[in-house]
């Protein structure tokens, strides 16, 4: 019994890794090429890789190919030539679309519950289980000889 | 006797949960704009029809206007230009255009096809306007007070229903104070 409920919170643990796991599709082009200095583009690609695309709204504006994402590639990319901050360039978009063109949130007081919510969930699992695992436990097994 | 509870706060949850998932008549695309209650963002562009008469914003201080952000290649733009004719015959409060990501004969010739509802027409040559105001898409209508604080956003083709459901009250509100 002890195995099957530590393979379903593997199965969990999994799960949760596969997620946090970066996919990367091919960025989408621009005319302008890459940034010169080369700290600059590797701030490029991941501000824009964080910021969703609003039209196609499960992709990133690094992603993405509508021209509202193109725009907002130059508007990034003029704001890191002019040495906006990181900050500076997400409070620039989140004042204009809201918080929700940020695929991660910053972890804020509201936002906490999202945050939290996976560790509540797997709190709830793991009480769900050990409970229904400590009853079995208790029950004498089918295929044992009466 | 938690064991009947639990269940039925439960279904009550998702029951809850449901009822606002999966209204239909809720926009699931729609985003709440950070705009509303903000002051407006500033533009001055040229006119789409008179390339050399600029268009601000600014030059509204003062009085309710509603901003339509549109564009030819857009096809609920279509749709809804009869129903912004039909608003602008009522000469309640100025229409002001923003055509975003388009070329000026096309948008040209579209005013003069089907008709013109706008006091004039800014022309998003860059889209940094429609970036300021937030927009994604189109169309969007805005509608801005005499203190040029956002008031409304909608997101959608207008009717004249959503005009007189969502506009109208709040129009005559802005009035009421001064605004």
């Amino acid at each position: 019994m002890k195995l099957v409920a530590l393979l379903i919170v593997a199965a969990f643990g999994m799960g949760a890794a596969l997620a946090l796991a970066d996919a990367t599709p091919a960025p989408a082009l621009d005319a302008y090429g890459q940034l010169q200095d080369p700290a600059l583009q590797v701030r490029f690609e991941r501000i824009t890789g964080q910021l969703r695309c609003l039209v196609c709204q499960n992709e990133s504006i690094a992603d993405s190919n509508v021209e509202l994402a193109s725009d907002l590639r130059r508007q990034v990319r003029e704001m890191l030539l002019a040495g906006k901050s990181d900050d500076a360039i997400f409070t620039f978009m989140t004042d204009r679309y809201g918080e929700f063109v940020r695929f991660s949130p910053p972890l804020e007081p509201k936002t906490l519950l999202i945050w939290g919510a996976p560790f509540i969930m797997l709190l709830l699992g793991g009480i769900i289980i050990y409970r229904v695992a400590r009853q079995r436990s208790r029950l004498p097994l089918d295929d044992e000889p009466r | 006797m938690w064991k009947f509870l639990l269940p039925c706060a439960v279904f009550i949850a998702l029951a809850v949960l449901f009822a606002f998932g999966l209204n239909p008549n809720r926009d699931i695309h729609a985003l709440p704009s950070p705009l509303i209650g903000k002051p407006a963002p500033l533009f001055t562009l040229g006119d789409v029809l008179e390339p050399n008469r600029l268009v601000s914003n600014a030059d509204l201080k003062g009085q309710v206007y509603v901003l339509n952000v549109w564009g030819t290649w857009c096809v609920a733009c279509r749709q809804e230009h009869e129903a912004l004719l039909a608003i602008a015959q009522q000469r309640v409060v100025p229409i002001i255009g923003l055509d975003y990501m388009d070329e000026r004969g096309k948008a040209q010739q579209w005013l003069q096809q089907l008709g013109n509802p706008y006091a004039a027409v800014a022309f998003d040559t860059d889209g940094r306007t429609a970036i300021d105001w937030g927009v994604y898409g189109a169309p969007e209508t805005f509608l801005v007070d005499g203190n040029g604080r956002v008031l409304f956003k909608f997101i959608s083709p207008m009717t004249a229903e959503v005009w007189q459901r969502e506009f109208v009250p709040r129009i005559d509100a802005a009035r009421r104070g001064g605004a």
